[in-house]
Order: C-alpha cells, then structure tokens, then sequence
C-alpha cells in the first residue's frame, strides 16, 4: 500500500528507486509496469495508462524472481521471448553480449551461477529495445565488476534515449543515478539529485546521507 | 491471437518437455503398463477387460494430462515467467493454445501406444471403429489438460496442485459409471455426473468400441467433451489475470 507519492520521470534518464527492503519499491514498480492492482490513483507511461496493450512491447521489466525457464537453455528462452515480443533473432546474440553471458548461451539456465541466472533475466528484459526499463535490483549479487559493466549498459542505453527506473538497496549505486527516488515505509521521503542529497544532508557518502534521512523523518513522525 | 506466438510457445513446452526425458518416459509407459497390469489382474475374467480396457483408454490419459498440465501452468504462476509473459504483447490464448498444443502432441503419442498394445499384444477386440477410439481417447486427453490448466488457477503450491487431482478428477471417475452403473446410483449422484464432461468421455469410448455405427447418442457424446475443451481453455485464460494484488 503506498500513499501521497505524486512523481515523474524524464524520458532518457536513469533514476534510482532506493530504500530498504519492505518500503514499497517492487510495488511501486509493478504499479509503473502494470501488473499491480492498483485501488486509487493513477500511473501514466509514454502518456498511456500503465499496463496499456500498446505499451507492452515498449517497456521492459525485469522482477526480482528469476521469470525465466530454468530448465531450458540461455538461449532457448531467449529466442522464446523473442518471438513473443516478435523481435529478430539477431537481438538473442545482442543482449548476450549486453549482458556478457555469450560464452554460455548454450547451458541450461538451472546449471548457471545465481548471478548468471540473474543475467538471463535481465537479457530478456533488453530483448524488445524498450523505451521504458523498469529494473528491480539487476545488480543484487553481483560482483564489483559485473556491477560496473551493467551500470555502463544502463548509462548507454539511457545515452541512446530509453529511460530506466532502478530500484537497489545498495546505497553506493545511488551515486551512478542522475535522479534519485528514497522510498521508506511506502511514502516517497527524497526525489533529488545525488549531490543534492549529499548537499541537503552535509555528508560526504550515500549511506550516511541515507541514514541521515532516515533518522531525521524518525524524529519528526 | 497469433499464429507465430501460440507455435513458440508450443514449442516452447515441447523444448522444456524433451529436457525431461523421465516425464515423458513416464507419460508414455505408465498408461501402457497400467494396461497390461489389468489385464492380468482380470486374467480369469478376461472378458471383464475386454470391457474395461476402452473405458480406460479414455480415463489413463485425462489423469496424466491433468495432473502434468496443472503443475506446469503452476510452475508459470510461481516462477514469474507467467507474469513477464502477460506484461509483453502475449494474448492468453496464444498462451493457452501452445500449451494445448504441446501436450495435444503428447496425447496423440500416449494414446496411440496404449491402443496398439490393448488391440495387440493384450488381444482386445473391438467391433466399434479404431479410429474413433482414437479420436476419444485424444479428445480425452485434451480435455484433461484444459481442465488441469483451468483448474490450476485453484492451487499456490505444487502439493495443492496434486491434489487437484483427488479433488476434481476422483468425483468424476466414481460416478461416471466405470465403479457401478449409473442408473443403481443414488439421484444426485446420477444427476452430478450429467454435469461432468469425463461422464461423456466414459460414454463415447465406451459406445465407440461397441458399434461402428455413428448413433445420436456417440455424436452426442463427441460433440459434449469437444465442446468442454475450449470452454475450460476459455476459463482458463479468464484465470490468467494480468494484474495482480
């Protein structure tokens, strides 16, 4: 249940959804995506009502589960979902490659690495080139490394003009945003720049700004 | 609708069916050995399974279909692949038709095996037409399925999905006259299994394998269990709900 959010995000922007696990961000999220059932209020994208048949092929969501076959191989779900979204063939080896997991389009997605897994995931959310990303936690255990090649991806794909909400509790992440949304106990607290964050709160890193935010909406509940 | 999508999906499952080569061992071989353990259960009374044999050819199928259709389209709910699906350009009966596709091929496979070794090595005759044996028995088969995907909707867990299967299917085979003849059974009873296609499916293979002769009652019959298929597709897809809480 979330309550007085009222926000916008700019097209060809990559905007953080931060807060700590139970303030709302996956419901927010499928609220933006349209596969929660929303009682009031409403959630536009592209200017279409969320969840519009129109709009399905132009926003690309991957959840939190892993939402894809595991028993089949990398890219046997691959070219499945991209026949549903009646994509070429050629996109399966262009998200692949995204996503560094070429090497292992051949495996069954069961017989991958969790972090592998995640990957898959993420792919399948790349395949349709959409215009609207909506990603919960694609970096969740994910090495330094890896984490770095996705943020790159996301800031070449916003570059190219899609425009990408990602939700992470990981505080240090919230730095490669250009706009930053801090949901806590399903109320939207900060819709601000990093730095503006960083200077609203006089600290120098995201986590002390976050807990900065925190203990201060504390003391004035 | 599209053509494109409903044969991806199909394929789909047929891909994530070869990956799992005991299932499939398993949908085709247990209905076989299921037979030929009858048939020497009844092997003083052979005439008893000459009987039975095509009722079960339409009854071994349905369960099978049911219970494996009902897990699977489970295994979409809970691993979320069915809730990317319905956020891209999918129809649900593009979803729905795959799958009866898929197991639709199965079905022919399994029900052909258990026909061929019934009328050969277990030496049933049959005066009714093979063929439309046949075409009940797959029809059946099909019928299980759309109930299993329909039905699903019902279970959160694989434990509940399984006993789908005593709660659904079990009424069904008690009153549909395989147990005791319909007409000695109590009036509810008699009038349930009216409402319950897998009565009709027990009638058609049953009149099928008595007489070759097309009746009112076998067209009937057909015309019933075919109808009952897309109908509960149809419920199916109203099951598959885009948004969810």
């Amino acid at each position: 249940m979330l309550t007085g959010i009222s926000l916008g995000v700019a097209e060809g922007t990559v905007t953080g959804l931060l807060g700590p696990s139970g303030s709302g961000k996956s419901t927010l999220i499928r609220s933006i995506v349209g596969v929660q059932r929303i009682t009031s209020g409403s959630v536009r994208v592209l200017g279409l009502p969320a969840g519009s048949p129109t709009l399905r092929p132009n926003v690309g969501y991957l959840t939190q589960e892993l939402s894809v076959y595991r028993d089949l191989t990398v890219r046997a779900n691959l070219r499945y979902f991209a026949a549903v979204l009646g994509v070429d063939r050629g996109r399966v080896d262009q998200v692949l490659e995204d996503v560094s997991l070429s090497d292992r389009s051949d495996a069954r997605v069961a017989n991958l690495s969790g972090g592998q897994q995640s990957r898959v995931s993420l792919a399948t959310a790349l395949l349709g080139d959409p215009r609207v990303l909506i990603l919960d936690e694609p970096t969740a255990g994910l090495d330094p490394v890896l984490r770095e090649d996705l943020w790159s991806l996301f800031h070449r794909l916003g570059a190219s003009g899609a425009t990408l909400l990602i939700s992470s509790h990981v505080m240090e992440e919230a730095m490669r945003c250009q706009r930053l949304l801090l949901l806590r106990d399903a109320r939207l607290l900060i819709d601000d720049t990093p730095d503006g964050l960083l200077q609203r709160t006089g600290e120098s890193d995201m986590d002390a700004a976050f807990l900065h935010l925190i203990r201060q909406s504390e003391a004035t509940a | 609708m599209s053509a494109q999508r409903t044969m991806a999906t199909a394929r789909r499952v047929l891909a994530q069916l070869r990956g799992d080569p005991r299932t499939v061992a398993m949908l085709l071989v247990v209905p076989v050995l299921l037979m030929i353990l009858l048939r020497y259960a009844f092997d003083s009374n052979v005439f008893i399974f000459d009987h039975v044999a095509p009722i079960l050819i339409a009854i071994f199928p349905f369960v099978l279909m049911f219970l494996i259709t009902s897990v699977s389209m489970l295994r979409e709910r809970t691993s979320g692949t069915l809730e990317r699906l319905l956020s891209m350009p999918i129809a649900k009966l593009d979803l729905l038709v795959g799958y009866a596709l898929a197991f639709g091929t199965v079905a022919v496979v399994q029900v052909a095996l258990v026909i061929v070794v019934v009328l050969g090595p277990l030496g049933v005759s049959v005066t009714g037409s093979v063929v439309v044996l046949s075409l009940f028995g797959v029809l059946d088969a099909l019928l299980g399925m759309a109930l299993g995907l329909c039905l699903s909707a019902l279970a959160h867990t694989e434990f509940q999905a399984v006993q789908l299967l005593p709660a659904v299917v079990f009424p069904q085979l008690l009153v549909c006259g395989l147990f005791a003849p319909r007409d000695q059974m109590a009036g509810v009873l008699q009038g349930l299994a009216d409402v319950f296609p897998l009565t009709y499916a027990v009638d058609g293979v049953t009149r099928a394998a008595a007489s070759a002769a097309w009746g009112g009652s076998l067209v009937k019959d057909l015309v019933i269990v075919a109808i009952c298929i897309p109908l509960a597709l149809g419920l199916g897809a109203a099951t598959l709900q885009r948004r969810t809480g």
